[in-house]
C-alpha cells in the first residue's frame, strides 16, 4: 500500500465518522445548489452552453503547441516575459531567480492553486521571502497552515468562531462573529501589504492566445491589487489554460461562475494585458509569465483522458460530489480535490501511488454531468482503475476476480456455489472475510431465500 | 414480444422474487418470457475493478447467450448499462464489437421497457402504500431515465408517491466500493438512507435491486421503518 493511500484511508475513515463537519459541509454546499439552479435557468440552453465551452476548450487542448506559441508571441509583444517550466523544480527556481534579481523582499499573492501545486509557498519563506495570501480563504489557511480544502472554496470547512480564534491569535483583533466585521479585520490587515509588496504573483484563469492577455476572475478584488500595485507581476498557469479567442471568455467567464459557485459572472473579470507602458500612471514595471507543464503534456499524450486538461478549475464536481462531502478536501491529500484531482493525479504525480483515489468512488457520475466544459470525469475513473490494474496488479485482485470468473464461466458452478453461499451465509456473515465483514459492520443482507430464481423458474416452467 | 430475461447474478441468489415479479408484469402483457440459464454475471465487478480483460469475457459470454434474443431486459440499471454503454466500449476494436452493439441495442431496463419500448405506463397494479422512489445512478445517468419509473408508480392504483430530499443522491452502494471503502460508503448510505427514511414513507422503490440491497441493508441495521422494494415488485402486485 502506497503512503498516499494509507495516510487518505486513515483521514476518510476519520472524516466520514464526523457527522457534525459532514453537517456543515453539507449545509455550506446548500445554498450553492439553490443559486446555481436560479442562474443556469437563465441561460437558453445549459447543455448546448456546456458544448460551447467545451468545444472552446478542445480546439485549444488539441492544438496545445500551436496556441501556446501565438499566446507567447502576443504577450512578449505586450512586453511581458515568457519563462518555461518543465516541472515545479523549475518554476520554482524560475520565480525565486525573478526575486533575487529584483532584490524582493515582500511578495504578494492572490489565489493560485498552481502554486499550491509547486509549493511555492514552502520555497519562498525558506529563501526568506515575507509571503501573504491575500485571498480571505487562503489568507485563513495560511494561517492556519493548513492546505486548501477545496480549490475554490479554500476554508469552507472552518467555522466563522475558528477564524475569530485565527485572527485574535495571530492579528490581535477583537473576537467577532460578524462574517463583515471578519473580511474588514483581513482587509485593513492586508492593505498595507499590497503597498510594501516588491512582487505580486497571480494565476491566470485563461490565457487569451490571440490577444496576449491572461484573465482572472475573482470576487475580493485582491488580484487586481496584487497585480497592479507591485512593481513585480508574476502570474503562474498551467500550459493548459490557454484558449483561442478572447471570444471564447464570453461564454467561459460566466459559465464558470456558474458551474462553480452559483454566480451570474464572478465579482471581478480582469484582463491583464503587460506591464505599465509609457504614459500610464500605473501597473507593474515587470510582467511575468511562467508557463508550467509538470506533467500535463503526459496527459495531453493520452487521447482518452486528455479531456481532463479542459479543466477550467471551477470546483462544481466538488460542490456535487458526495465522496467530497463525505470525507473532505483535505483527506485527498492533493493539490487538486474531489472527482477532477482523482482523475489528474495519478497522471500528475503517478498511478501507483494515487489510483486509490480513482478506486474510493461509487461512479455515481454526478460530477461528469456538473462538468461546464464535459470532461468524462466518473470514466476516466474507470480508466485509471483499468491502467492500474494493468500497471501494477495486485495479487488479491488477480486471485479474486479470476476466481470469480472461473466461476461465472460455468452456469452449474455458478448455481452449485450460490446455493452453497445461500445455506452457509448466517455463518458467512460472522466470519471476518474481505469484504463481507466490511460490509456487515453497518448493513445487513437479506435473508437467503431457499431457491434461486434459477431453481424457481426451473420449477414453474417445466 | 418475446422477451429474454436478464437476471442480475445477485438477483438470482438473494432477491429471485425481483426476477418472477419482472417476469410476472411482461406475462400480464401479454408478453412471451423466456430465461436463459446459461447467464450468470455480467462482469461489471470486475470491469468497475479495473479487470477489463476479465470483463471481457464475460461480456464476450454473455453476447452468445443472449444471441438471437429479440429483446434483454434486466430488471436492473446497472447490469443493463454494463451491458449497453460498457460492453461496447469494452469490445471496441475487436471481432465482436458489432455484436456487442446490435446487443446494446436490444437490451433495456425494466421501467424503460415498458415505458419507451412498448408505451405502457398503467400495467394494471394496485399497490394502496406510500412510496418514495430511489435514482440509481446507472439508471439515471448512464441511461438517462428519470421519468419511466415514475410515471409507471403514478399509475399505480391507491399508490402515493412522495419525492425525498437528495433525490439524485448517490446511495454509496457502487460495487465491491462498498467493502473497499465501507466507512466512506456507510457515509453516504447515512445521507441518502436518512432523507428517504425522512419522507415517511412505507416503502423506498428502486429500478436497482444492487441500491436496495445497500439502502435495505442500512435501514434493516438501524431499524428504520421503511422497506426496500423493487419496482417490478410494485408493478407485480395486482391484488
Amino acid at each position: 500500500m502506497s503512503d498516499s493511500k494509507a495516510i487518505f484511508l486513515k483521514d476518510a475513515t476519520v472524516n466520514a465518522a464526523d457527522g457534525d463537519q459532514r453537517a456543515f459541509i453539507r449545509k455550506a454546499l446548500g445554498g450553492y445548489y439553490v443559486n446555481r439552479d436560479l442562474q443556469k435557468a437563465r441561460y437558453r440552453d445549459w447543455e448546448r452552453a456546456r458544448d460551447a465551452a467545451s468545444l472552446a476548450k478542445w480546439s485549444a487542448v488539441n492544438d496545445l503547441a500551436n496556441v501556446l506559441e501565438k499566446f507567447v508571441t502576443n504577450f512578449e509583444r505586450n512586453g511581458g516575459v515568457v519563462h518555461w517550466a518543465r516541472d515545479a523544480a523549475e518554476a520554482r527556481a524560475i520565480i525565486l531567480k525573478i526575486a533575487e534579481d529584483n532584490k524582493a523582499k515582500a511578495i504578494v499573492k492572490s489565489k493560485c492553486m498552481t502554486s499550491e501545486e509547486i509549493h511555492l509557498n514552502d520555497a519562498l519563506e525558506k529563501a526568506g521571502y515575507g509571503v501573504v495570501e491575500s485571498d480571505l480563504g487562503e489568507f485563513i489557511q495560511q494561517l492556519r497552515g493548513e492546505a486548501p480544502y477545496h480549490f475554490v472554496f479554500p476554508c469552507m470547512h472552518v467555522k466563522r468562531e475558528a477564524i475569530s480564534e485565527l485572527f485574535t491569535k495571530h492579528l490581535g483583533t477583537a473576537p467577532t462573529d460578524s462574517p463583515e466585521e471578519l473580511t474588514m479585520i483581513a482587509r485593513r490587515h492586508l492593505r498595507q501589504l499590497y503597498v510594501d509588496a516588491d512582487i505580486g504573483i497571480t494565476g491566470a484563469n485563461f490565457l487569451v492566445a490571440e490577444t496576449g492577455q491572461i484573465s482572472i476572475t475573482e470576487n475580493e478584488g485582491n488580484a487586481r491589487l496584487t497585480a497592479a500595485l507591485p512593481r513585480i507581476h508574476i502570474a503562474l498557469s498551467g500550459i493548459e489554460k490557454v484558449v483561442n479567442h478572447l471570444d471564447d471568455l464570453s461564454v467561459l467567464l460566466p459559465m464558470l461562475a456558474t458551474a462553480g459557485a452559483g454566480q451570474p459572472m464572478t465579482c471581478y473579470n480582469t484582463l491583464y494585458s503587460g506591464p505599465r507602458k509609457k504614459g500610464e500612471c500605473d501597473g507593474p514595471e515587470q510582467f511575468h509569465i511562467v508557463l508550467l507543464d509538470n506533467a500535463r503534456t503526459r496527459l495531453l499524450a493520452d487521447p482518452e483522458q486528455r479531456d481532463a486538461l479542459h479543466c477550467i478549475r471551477c470546483g462544481a464536481c466538488l460542490n456535487v460530489c458526495p465522496i467530497f462531502k463525505n470525507i473532505g478536501g483535505l483527506a485527498y491529500g492533493t493539490t487538486y480535490q474531489g472527482p477532477i484531482g482523482s482523475v489528474i493525479t495519478p497522471h500528475l504525480r503517478g498511478l501507483k501511488q494515487w489510483n486509490h483515489l480513482s478506486g474510493a468512488s461509487s461512479l455515481c457520475g454526478a460530477c461528469t454531468d456538473a462538468c461546464p466544459v464535459r470532461i468524462d470525469l466518473h470514466h476516466h475513473l474507470l480508466h485509471n482503475r483499468r491502467n492500474a490494474a494493468k500497471e501494477s496488479p495486485t495479487l488479491f485482485d488477480q486471485v479474486f476476480h479470476h476466481g470469480f470468473n472461473f466461476v461465472i464461466k460455468r452456469p452449474w458452478l455458478f448455481a452449485t456455489g450460490g446455493r452453497i453461499f445461500r445455506a452457509t451465509l448466517p455463518l458467512l456473515q460472522k466470519l471476518p472475510l474481505p469484504y463481507m465483514g466490511a460490509w456487515m459492520k453497518t448493513r445487513d443482507l437479506p435473508k437467503a431465500p431457499a431457491q434461486s430464481f434459477r431453481d424457481q423458474w426451473k420449477n414453474q416452467n417445466v | 414480444m418475446r422477451v429474454s430475461l436478464f437476471v442480475p447474478c445477485f438477483v438470482d441468489q438473494l432477491t429471485p422474487q425481483v426476477g418472477l415479479a419482472t417476469a410476472k408484469v411482461l406475462k400480464r402483457l401479454g408478453h412471451e418470457v423466456e430465461f436463459r440459464s446459461a447467464q450468470t454475471c455480467c462482469g461489471q465487478p470486475s470491469f468497475n475493478s479495473g479487470q477489463w480483460d476479465v470483463a471481457r469475457e464475460a461480456a464476450i459470454r454473455a453476447l452468445g447467450v443472449f444471441r438471437g434474443a429479440e429483446v434483454v431486459v434486466g430488471p436492473s440499471g446497472s447490469c443493463v448499462a454494463m451491458m449497453r454503454q460498457f460492453y461496447p466500449e469494452l469490445l471496441k476494436g475487436t471481432p465482436h464489437a458489432a455484436e456487442a452493439d446490435d446487443l446494446a441495442a436490444r437490451t433495456f431496463e425494466f421501467s424503460e421497457f415498458l415505458v419507451k419500448k412498448l408505451g405502457v405506463t398503467d400495467v394494471g397494479a394496485k399497490f394502496a402504500k406510500k412510496v418514495t422512489y430511489h435514482d440509481g445512478c446507472h439508471a439515471l445517468r448512464e441511461l438517462r431515465l428519470k421519468e419511466e419509473p415514475r410515471q409507471l408508480l403514478r399509475a399505480v392504483k391507491g399508490l402515493e408517491l412522495i419525492e425525498s430530499e437528495e433525490g439524485e443522491t448517490c446511495c454509496g452502494f457502487g460495487g465491491l466500493f462498498s467493502a473497499k471503502f465501507p466507512m466512506i460508503s456507510t457515509a453516504m448510505v447515512q445521507v441518502k438512507g436518512g432523507a428517504l427514511a425522512r419522507t415517511g414513507a412505507d416503502y423506498v422503490v428502486s429500478s436497482d435491486p444492487s441500491c436496495l440491497l445497500q439502502i435495505g441493508g442500512w435501514l434493516s441495521r438501524e431499524g428504520k421503518p421503511i422497506l426496500p422494494l423493487h419496482i417490478a415488485e410494485v408493478l407485480a402486485n395486482d391484488a
